[in-house]
């Protein structure tokens, strides 16, 4: 059918916009709890 | 992270995956090609879902923004709440907006035959993404969390005033954008078999929209949380 495979194609770029995002997200709150846990260790000593 | 919490997120994220992905099966099988633009009408099943997004977000935005500038001397922990949602609801418009602009862009290119006009709708919609772009630039540019959450809740509601624009350009000016094809009075509607494609598409993306934007919400309140404790890990 006409037209069909750049609409495909247009659903697919869309969704890998979400999925980068998400992806970065998911990277960011991974590092911060890290770096939140190091935190919170660090405050006892620090007392 | 808990193994439960990971689960949860895994489970979610499936769920999101397949119910896009049956969405997408719906608007390439189930739906009839359209009589003017063929096969193009698919696209309205991705374009106008990301409108609506755009329409939760930027209100969602919009009374987070209030809801700091009331709270923030009754209750600065709220406050700083609201301050969260306010940047993930308006981090959420501006990735919708884009997604709709560009999607648009390639269908106005089929469908008018130019990807771009500077009609009422899409100046005044170009407008919207641009204040809402600064309004991001904004909360990089403060340091100050107290300061920064004050100018851009301030900002947030200037920016709103562009949204009623938007929205009505098509119903006050005649533009190259289509008159409204949903609420747009008599004459205007979509083909009950349509309609059954176009409500599931936006029920999928509204899921999506509600996963991602707890996911950012978390990650702003975590980065509070984060800045409070190492404010207090420098004062000792």
């Amino acid at each position: 059918m006409k037209n069909l495979d750049s609409v495909f194609a247009a659903y697919i770029v869309g969704w890998g916009v979400f999925f980068v995002f998400y992806l970065t997200i998911a990277k960011r709150t991974s590092n911060l709890r890290a770096e939140l846990d190091r935190l919170k260790n660090s405050l006892p000593r620090a007392k | 992270m808990s193994g439960r919490g990971i689960l949860t997120r895994w489970i979610c994220f499936v769920g999101i995956v397949g119910l896009l992905g049956y969405g997408l099966l719906l608007a390439l099988k189930g739906s009839p090609p359209d009589a003017n633009q063929g096969n193009m009408i698919r696209a309205f099943y991705y374009h106008f879902p990301n409108w609506i997004g755009v329409s939760v977000f930027l209100p969602l935005n919009l009374v987070a923004s209030i809801a700091y500038l009331v709270l923030r001397t009754q209750n600065p922990v709220a406050a700083m709440k609201s301050d969260a949602l306010a940047l993930a609801s308006a981090e959420m418009g501006v990735l919708y907006c884009t997604l709709g602009l560009v999607s648009g862009s390639l269908w106005g290119k089929e469908a008018w035959g130019i990807w771009w006009t500077w009609d009422a709708r899409l100046t005044s919609t170009f407008v919207l993404w641009l204040l809402y772009v600064s309004y991001l630039l904004l909360r990089t540019l403060i340091e100050e969390p107290e300061r920064r959450a004050l100018l851009s809740a301030l900002f947030g509601i200037f920016a709103f005033l562009d949204v009623p624009l938007v929205f009505f350009s098509i119903r006050w000016w005649r533009t190259q954008h289509p008159q409204p094809v949903i609420m747009g009075g008599s004459g205007s509607g979509l083909d009950p078999t349509m309609s059954k494609v176009f409500f599931f598409s936006v029920l999928a993306m509204h899921v999506l929209a509600a996963f991602l934007i707890v996911e950012r919400y978390v990650l702003e309140k975590m980065k509070s949380e984060f800045d409070f404790l190492a404010r207090e890990v420098e004062a000792q």
